[in-house]
């Protein structure tokens, strides 16, 4: 494995190997809150904070508690449990200190613990063996990727009311070709560089 | 082997270093101390803050309208808050039309109490008790209707006007996970404050009627609130027309009690609407009070009778039909509507039609 520079994958990670629009991670909460700009990029600031934050926790559980006592197999679940208790830490903290953007992401909130993007960046990070640096260079590059595109597809969709859209693809139909035409876009970007 | 008991440790230990450090920061982070709480500018309360302003007025003995429990699955227990529930949530939003939100309206279950807070709620509202009732029997109406008559706990009383409602809670039993209270009617008299009864259906999978049909035995338990609803008796001359289908009996017969204990002199016409024979019930009582109160007539219609089946004396077709049949025009009468919507909606199109003033239609839909 080639030493990437932490600022490569930071990069590589927004635009090359972005979290939806290259590994379709995350689609769930992409597809449904991505009706108003506003929201989509609440909750990406949102999943952007989570991500670095869970990100954080999982390497050192990962590389300090997990690999010692040669349990690597147990990261599935013990990343999901760090996440879920790290997202409610968060909100505790948000509902507190922040209400106006607790109140503004509302369910989103919650429902991050579930979003794939985050639990496929902490595995990502193990799998392609990134030191921490790239590891937190990884994931907050992927949060950035992740909001990126849901602000571009919420732009997009509040063009598309205005459109006439055939009667079957409504909604998360024609949401589901506009990724798709947003991930052929993204290719273009594939030639900078490349951290798979 | 050691795999094992290496695995299961460390993820209990990590679950419960994750456990501590949530207790710990609900602890601390999650304490709001102290807030005053004002309702209605007159009455003060000191609550500790942190918690759903359903549940923290629940606290107080306030009992606001919720079937559902606090999940904002059923949109009741709607306050008014005009000063310290932050905006409004998008939980909220499929239940308040943009002039309740006009208003400050929320759902007391999603608000959470965690500042000094000013609220509006209707005055009936502090009459609401919450009670241990004991069920005192239990009567067989129809194959799915059965009639349940409780005791208040000795020297507790309840005072309602008749045609409102209580709610009463099912509790956690097999098959059930879930604590949900389910409004029901009450069908006794105002008069004696001591009891209470209730004409209950069995609805198949219904949590609530699950519990009352199959569970609730003479002797038992229930926990009961009320009384609510803003469908009661109007103390007015004018002739009352009351029409119900099912257990939408229920407050009517209240309404009939109430005029027979207090020999009230009122034309009265009741119209009970069924599919089959089987599915009328209490038709002697009815009969009794055709001859106790002033002026009284019972009206059965049957929907799913034949047309030459002769056994049926009475009303054939739906309730709405016999009302345009039998109703004279009049303009100083008053509907007094229960049952499922599409009953009443048409009903309330035969009523207007014979000149009864929309405003003087009450009604309880469920």
């Amino acid at each position: 494995m080639i030493e990437l520079n932490p600022m490569v994958i930071f990069i590589a990670a927004i635009f090359t190997n972005n979290m939806i629009l290259s590994n379709f991670l995350g689609m769930c909460s992409f597809v449904a809150v991505s009706k108003e700009i506003n929201t989509s990029l609440g909750l990406g600031q949102a999943v952007t904070f989570v991500l670095a934050g869970t990100s954080i926790i999982n390497y050192l559980v990962y590389h300090y508690i997990l690999v010692p006592f040669n349990l690597e197999f147990l990261r599935f679940i013990i990343f999901i449990i760090s996440i879920a208790a790290f997202v409610q830490l968060i909100e505790m903290i948000m509902e507190k200190y922040i209400p106006n953007l607790y109140y503004a992401l509302g369910i989103f909130l919650p429902l991050i613990t579930v979003n794939c993007a985050i639990l496929g960046v902490s595995l990502f990070m193990i799998i392609r063996e990134y030191s921490f640096l790239q590891s937190f260079a990884f994931a907050v590059g992927s949060g950035i990727g992740w909001t990126m595109a849901i602000v571009a597809l919420a732009g997009i969709r509040q063009r598309l009311k205005r459109a006439t859209v055939p009667k079957g693809l409504e909604g998360p139909g024609i949401t589901l070709i506009v990724t798709g035409l947003m991930a052929m876009a993204f290719i273009g970007f594939s030639g900078i560089v490349q951290i798979q | 082997m050691n795999t094992i008991i290496i695995s299961t440790a460390s993820i209990t230990i990590i679950t419960a270093l994750f456990a501590v450090l949530l207790t710990i920061a609900d602890r601390t982070i999650g304490y709001y101390g102290e807030v005053k709480l004002t309702i209605n500018e007159e009455k003060e309360y000191t609550v500790e803050g942190g918690s759903s302003l359903l549940s923290t007025l629940i606290g107080e003995k306030i009992f606001i309208p919720s079937a559902c429990g606090g999940k904002g699955t059923c949109g009741y227990c709607k306050v008014q808050i005009h000063d310290g529930g932050g905006p409004v949530l998008a939980t909220e939003l499929p239940f308040l039309t943009q002039e309740e939100m006009d208003d400050h309206v929320r759902l007391s279950c999603q608000c959470k109490v965690k500042q000094d807070i000013k609220i509006e709620i209707p005055e009936y509202l502090f009459n609401v008790k919450e009670f241990e009732a004991t069920v005192e029997s239990i009567e067989v109406l129809t194959d799915t209707i059965k009639k349940f008559r409780f005791k208040l706990p000795e020297g507790e009383e309840i005072s309602f006007k008749p045609g409102q409602y209580v709610q009463l809670k099912a509790p956690l039993y097999e098959g059930n996970d879930e604590e949900v209270y389910r409004a029901y009617s009450i069908a006794s008299s105002p008069t004696d404050k001591t009891h209470l009864e209730l004409v209950i259906g069995f609805i198949p999978e219904g949590i609530a009627t699950t519990y009352v049909h199959h569970h609730l035995e003479e002797g038992d338990k229930v926990t009961i609130n009320g009384p609510f609803g803003d469908f009661y008796y109007q103390d007015t001359d004018a002739e009352m027309i009351m029409v119900a289908t099912g257990t939408g009996v229920a407050p009517i017969l209240s309404l009939l009690n109430y005029m027979k204990d207090n020999d009230i002199k009122r034309k009265a016409r009741f119209y009970f609407g069924a599919k089959t024979p089987d599915d009328l019930f209490m038709l002697d009582y009815f009969k009794h009070l055709e001859e106790t109160l002033y002026d009284f007539k019972f009206v059965p219609t049957l929907s799913r009778i034949k047309d030459d089946d002769e056994s049926w004396t009475g009303e054939k077709g739906r309730v709405n039909n016999a009302i345009d049949k039998l109703l004279e025009e009049n303009e100083n009468q008053e509907g007094y509507l229960c049952g499922n919507e599409a009953m009443i909606d048409s009903v309330v199109k035969s009523l207007t039609k014979k000149g009864v003033k929309e405003e003087k239609i009450y009604y309880d839909k469920f």
